[in-house]
């Protein structure tokens, strides 16, 4: 995770172009949501290689466990039982960082490389940078950033940068014992989507289809659905995620026009003093009172 | 230092020192806020020793001025209510920044636009602390969902922006207006600077006479 | 085991893991494959994503193996039979059987003795004071020429076709449905799905574990589906069989290895009683071929005991002293855990060793079991982990409210190393001894089992030597020749199991040539000789280290037919041979039933092929003998003989504790009538209108048994006890997810957090609705993850009539929100 890395597309609070000489190929993550078996397998994996480790909870009346994605927790599943024509179904999201192409977390951010953006498209915190004002927790769509107590960073999933730019595929796509997950060029995954839509569509599923949201301009974490029609059936994955007009609002040309605004206000006023003078006390009124 | 018989009490020192203390947080805040507000500015956060500590000051900051501002704003707001006189003075404010006050309606102890100044500042006090609170991640942001911080965040930024052109402004105002600095230091005025820029409160302060 | 081998001849997964990716249809019933099995389940995805398999789920839970299901079929638990014998019923009143398979490779033909009768729920030959079956009527009739007889035309009233057909002409789609409260159209589209693989060139696969093995009537579970794939034409094929998903990865290998107390290693068993003879013991089990031309591979057995004895007691072992028999014990009964844990409750066993066992958590009836602990002597544990049976004297509170003041048994616990902390060997489902090596070395004081085993023995075998001892012979004569004796190395072991020649073997072919020199490890146990010139361990594990080397630890993965059956990888027993029976994949002419997947093929000499050809490698297609050759009668029995405790053919019987408290087939004979039911354990059955819930322990994909509450990373994925309801027994109750509930059975209480869930549905059955309570059992009050209640304390001490595998699967309760 050096910032010297040479493959760097965007960094955050950077108005400067980052290192870019080195280009990759664009990676993505294909869960296969039709062929996981939701045995926790990944997030195993992930605490392994990360060598994070989540409390010991408690159970909530559901199979989840950890409940929710934490600081140590990059990646939980997520079990929603649904009832559809076909009858029950137990659909089974493995949660976590989409990698977007247009990242919210990175646009919000105020602290200069704490988020950067690799080439290949992976989406990385530096939390040695990070100043723990939770801003990309506000502009993530997909509500995944999570605020450590301990040392006030943020963390998520790393979509293992580390192993990936050594030639390996992440953890979790290494542990997944039924291939759900792979991991590939973001080109061999679509198109690998396309055949197991196919095959879905074989089996009945006739809105099976690939989730790669275009709000964030597509992301390097995809799923394949059986009813891509309604994400949000899968524990309310986002419909249309987008970073939303008010992060646009909040991040984009208003506010260096909002700065010159003000400058123009103070140049405004020193014009107005050497133009009109200062408002003194008229010569009358101080005859007045002499 | 005793006060000079000579001139008006104009601000108590109570007045004077909460004041500062709004003056100076507001100054520390706007350094501190504009470290977030853009990559241009995140210098700025080597004044507060670095991002983490500007992050965890500002808020707290924030509050200090809230609270110095609520005193303030229950001190003046009677003496800030609109009267017709106030709005006639406002529908000449031209003339003023003409440098022209001939014709400018009396003044009270608070003229037209700054009442209307008063009560902008209020407004953006409010909207900063309502939104300040909302995207304060260590004690209350979790509360939220991601859209209502969003909005918060918006609006954060607007009122700052905003309230910062009404203090460049006001102390504009200060500075051109020769003296005023003096009664926010020193608290009394000269009864000549009264009668030119509040004759009402003149008025009142000595019954008409000099 | 016990329900594979009477039909096929062999009790072991018929296939291997790879080999489910060629099923055309795959079925999931009494197990839970994707969360007992997740990594081997890959092989199920395979199959769906290259070889357009259909998948189906039959469980009383929409598992986690359902939901990646193309079809789920719900079933009450304990009805697999029903299930099944109406599969059976669908396939024969269709005619959608494989008929060439069946007539040629399964006793359908075979006639049936002259008073074999089922009548009213029972077979002949009950004796109901016994709880036990005279079952000479259980037999084929043998024809003058000392053969059974077959009728071809398959038409003969006692053949085994028609008796089948009579058999399950009962178990109609409406009696399914009452039974087992399966929607009759979802049964229906099951059967329909399981009769298109009667086709030659379709197979179907089942996949099975302790979901059949743990009730009273489990291996007749296994066996009907065992008689479905037969009918199916299914077993020998690629991508077909009865796959038998083991729990651990290595319990294959235990039961290889005779760790049950009537066995032997290779599955030789231990004489009875009444066998003191030695040619009688080898001749009951040396079986001749019941058909003209048949293999009987059995008929060798001499040669595996043989070796067997020179491998335990070397020079000691001589053809004057029947080597070395009469020092075997003779069984007057078989000591499965039940019955040891019932001798210790009764007093009179009063000194036990648990290895790699933790029995408070892994049997029912805590309470009992805790009284007869309580009542030993001393407690010997050798385990890598504090396990609760090595602390049952604790009081942890409402987890094991004991007072340890009352208990005076001696426990001493002896930690071991756990399978990363040595090499060995695994044998996994599939049958394959794959190698492993030390990844780190063991903590503190911990040892390998075989040193601690090895110490145990050296010094007893000092204490004999001092002091004497009733019958110390075959304790002094052991053969011990390990290099190191207090520390026998994996490898040394391994060689040993292989076995090697004593002295030179000739060919006895050719007496000029000498196949194996003295000394030399053996090829395979075709070497094996009965004359004591040659030692081997473990008859069907010979070939595994062979002069060549350690064939276990091969790790080429090259796969020619691309069928998976990668024959350098590992060693696969018996003979590295892969899919089991592999000549039923060839027609009788030798022609493959699905050139798409040839397994073996006749070269015009010799069987050859992408596996190693089960089956005698020069014997001609054309030639009589049949592909299971491991039976007398060289066929698949369709009609079990004598080898079943409750009847040749697979009945329902309910569960011991039922919520119908009837059989709707018979209501005079609800249970197995063959279970053996110890004295007070009746009694300890509840009965459905004090508990009217059907309860079933499982194991959930985050957590291995009681060992994983020891490790963080598996205490994270799931942290606390929990039972799962369905949402109408939620409502009924008032209990929301979330909430304390207590769960009690006729034996004891545990209490956990409620999952409630729309995966567990109410079932109409017999005119009630019947509910299910899941129970998952991986907690207990030691490790690291929030202690709970040892699920066993409510489950029932009754096992299986053939395995005693106890009934953790079906059982009954109550439950309230606590």
């Amino acid at each position: 995770m050096a910032l010297q890395s040479l493959d760097i597309t965007r960094r955050s609070a950077t108005t400067t172009a980052s290192p870019s000489q080195r280009q990759t190929i664009k990676v993505a993550k294909l869960i296969d949501v039709t062929k996981c078996i939701g045995c926790k397998a990944c997030q195993v994996a992930c605490m392994e290689w990360n060598d994070t480790r989540d409390a010991i909870g408690s159970n909530h009346g559901v199979l989840d466990n950890p409940m929710d994605l934490t600081e140590n927790s990059w990646t939980v599943m997520r079990y929603a039982e649904v009832e559809t024509d076909r009858g029950l179904e137990w659909l089974i999201r493995k949660d976590g960082c989409m990698h977007c192409a247009d990242p919210g977390c990175l646009k919000a951010c105020p602290a200069p490389g704490a988020i950067v953006q690799f080439s290949n498209g992976i989406v990385d915190f530096h939390e040695e940078n990070c100043i723990g004002c939770g801003y990309c927790i506000a502009g993530c769509p997909f509500d995944i950033p999570r605020l450590s107590k301990k040392d006030s960073k943020v963390y998520k999933c790393t979509l293992c940068s580390d192993r990936v730019a050594v030639g390996l595929e992440p953890a979790c796509v290494k542990t997944c014992p039924t291939g759900a997950i792979v991991f590939g060029s973001k080109e061999e995954m679509t198109h690998h989507a396309e055949g197991r839509i196919v095959d879905l569509k074989e089996r009945g599923f006739a809105k099976a289809g690939l989730y790669d949201p275009a709000g964030v301009e597509g992301t390097h974490v995809m799923y394949v659905l059986h009813h891509a029609d309604q994400p949000e059936v899968y524990c309310g994955l986002p419909r249309k995620p987008s970073i939303g007009p008010m992060v646009g609002l909040w991040k984009g040309a208003a506010k260096p026009l909002a700065s010159f605004a003000l400058a123009m206000v103070a140049i405004g006023a020193f014009f107005h003093y050497v133009t009109k003078g200062p408002n003194v006390v008229s010569k009358e009124i101080e005859k007045e009172f002499e | 230092m005793k006060s000079d018989p000579n001139k008006l009490l104009r601000y108590t020192p109570f007045e004077r020192a909460n004041h500062w203390l709004v003056a100076i947080t507001f100054i520390l805040l706007a350094l501190s806020g504009l470290v977030f507000f853009h990559p241009a500015f995140y210098p700025l956060n080597q004044l507060f020793g670095g991002g983490v500590w500007t992050r965890i000051l500002h808020p707290f900051l924030g509050l200090v001025m809230a609270l110095s501002f609520g005193v303030m704003f229950f001190s003046y707001r009677k003496l800030n209510l609109m009267t017709p006189t106030d709005r006639a003075w406002l529908s000449h404010v031209r003339e003023m920044v003409d440098g022209d006050d001939r014709n400018m309606p009396e003044a009270g102890k608070f003229n037209g636009g700054q009442k209307l100044l008063f009560w902008l500042l209020v407004a953006c006090m409010v909207l900063l602390i309502l939104s300040g609170i909302v995207i304060w991640r260590a004690y209350f942001a979790f509360l939220f969902p991601a859209a209502v911080i969003r909005f918060a965040s918006v609006v954060h930024a607007v009122a700052a922006t905003v309230i910062n052109a009404l203090i460049i402004f006001h102390i504009y105002a200060a500075i051109w207006t020769r003296e005023s600095i003096d009664a926010m230091l020193y608290g009394q005025v000269r009864r000549a600077w009264a009668k030119q820029h509040h004759p009402a409160w003149f008025r009142e302060m000595t019954g008409g006479g000099k | 085991m016990a329900s594979l081998a009477p039909t096929f001849g062999r009790g072991a997964m018929t296939n291997h893991w790879v080999d489910i990716k060629n099923a055309n249809v795959i079925i999931v019933m009494g197990g839970n494959a994707a969360e007992a099995h997740p990594c081997g389940f890959k092989w199920v995805t395979e199959a769906k994503a290259h070889n357009h398999a259909t998948f189906i789920v039959v469980d009383p839970r929409f598992t986690r193996s359902a939901s990646v299901a193309d079809l789920y079929a719900p079933l009450r638990t304990g009805t697999d039979i029903a299930f099944l014998g109406g599969v059976i019923n669908y396939l024969l009143s269709r005619d959608k059987i494989q008929h060439e398979y069946v007539k040629a490779y399964t006793n359908a033909p075979f006639i049936v003795a002259e008073g074999f009768k089922f009548d009213d729920g029972l077979f002949s030959g009950y004796d109901a004071a016994a709880r036990k079956y005279d079952k000479s009527t259980w037999a084929y009739e043998i024809g003058p020429d000392g053969y059974a007889k077959v009728d071809e035309t398959l038409r003969h009233p006692r053949c085994v076709l028609q008796l089948l057909m009579q058999h399950y002409s009962r178990y109609t789609p409406e009696v399914v449905s009452n039974i087992c409260g399966t929607p009759k159209d979802t049964f229906l589209k099951v059967c329909e799905i399981i009769a298109t693989t009667s086709v030659p060139d379709r197979t179907l696969t089942f996949m099975y574990a302790l979901g059949w093995t743990q009730h009273s009537v489990g291996s007749q579970m296994i066996r009907t589906a065992a008689m479905v794939q037969l009918l199916l034409g299914n077993v020998g094929m690629a991508g077909g069989g009865v796959n038998a998903l083991r729990g651990h990865s290595n319990i294959q290998g235990l039961t290889d290895l005779g760790l049950l107390s009537d066995l032997l290693p290779g599955y030789l068993t231990l004489p009875r009683e009444a066998e003191t003879d030695y040619q009688g013991y080898i001749g009951k089990r040396a079986l001749k071929p019941l058909r003209p031309g048949q293999l009987s591979y059995w008929q060798n057995y001499a040669k595996f005991h043989v070796s067997l004895m020179k491998a335990w007691f070397g020079g000691a072992a001589t053809k004057e002293n029947n080597w070395c028999f009469d020092w075997l014990p003779k069984l007057d009964k078989v000591y499965d855990v039940l019955q040891v844990f019932e001798l210790m409750h009764q007093g009179k066993l009063n000194g036990y060793f648990c290895q790699g066992f933790n029995p408070l958590g892994a049997i029912p009836n805590k309470a009992k079991l805790i009284g007869a602990m309580s009542k030993l002597k001393y407690l010997v544990v050798i385990d890598p982990l504090a396990t609760e049976t090595s602390c049952f004297w604790e009081n942890h509170g409402e987890y094991n409210d004991v007072d340890p003041a009352k208990i005076q048994t001696e426990v001493i616990r002896l930690p071991s190393t756990c399978f990363a902390e040595e090499n060995g060997s695994l044998t996994n489902s599939g049958r394959w001894l794959q190698w492993h090596y030390k990844g780190a070395e063991p903590p503190g004081d911990a040892k390998p089992d075989a040193d601690i085993i090895a110490g145990i023995f050296l010094n007893l075998r000092e204490l004999y030597l001092k002091e004497g001892g009733a019958f110390p012979n075959p304790i002094l004569n052991l053969a011990w020749d390990y290099k190191i004796p207090r520390s026998p190395a994996p490898e040394e072991l391994a060689m040993e199991y292989n076995g090697k020649a004593l002295a030179d073997l000739i060919d006895p072919k050719d007496s000029t040539k000498v196949m194996v020199k003295k000394d030399q490890q053996l090829d395979g146990f075709a070497q094996l000789r009965d004359d004591g010139s040659t030692a081997c361990g473990c008859w069907l594990y010979s070939g595994a280290w062979t002069e060549k080397g350690n064939m276990m630890a091969r790790r080429d993965n090259s796969d020619p037919s691309g069928l998976g059956n990668t024959l350098n990888w590992a060693f696969a027993w018996p003979a590295n041979r892969r899919v089991l029976y592999n000549r039923a994949s060839c027609d009788p002419s030798g022609k493959p039933w699905d050139p798409k997947r040839k397994l073996i093929g006749w070269d015009g000499s010799k069987w050859t092929g992408a596996d190693v050809p089960d089956f005698k490698p020069d014997s001609a297609p054309g030639d009589p003998m049949s592909p299971f050759i491991m039976n007398p009668e060289g066929v698949g029995r369709l009609f079990a003989l004598d080898k079943m405790a409750e009847g040749p053919f697979p009945e329902h019987y309910e569960p011991f504790e039922t919520p119908i408290d009837t059989n709707p087939l018979h209501p005079k004979v609800i249970s197995n009538p063959a279970a053996r039911v110890f004295k007070g354990d009746m009694e300890a059955f509840g009965k459905g209108k004090d508990f009217p819930y059907a309860a079933t322990t499982y194991r959930l994909t985050e957590h291995f048994h009681f060992w994983t509450k020891h490790t963080k990373l598996s205490s994270i994925m799931q942290p606390e006890q929990f039972v799962e309801i369905g949402e109408e027994l939620a409502r009924e109750k008032g209990i929301k997810a979330g909430d304390r509930v207590k769960v009690w059975s006729n034996r004891g209480f545990i209490k956990a957090v409620a999952v409630v869930t729309k995966r567990i549905k109410p079932l109409q059955v017999n005119g009630k609705t019947v509910h299910h309570v899941g129970i998952p059992f991986h907690w207990g009050f030691k490790g690291i993850a929030k202690n709970g209640y040892l699920a066993n304390t409510l489950t029932p001490f009754v096992g299986d009539a053939n395995t005693q595998t106890p009934e953790f699967k079906s059982f009954l309760v109550n439950i309230e929100k606590a």
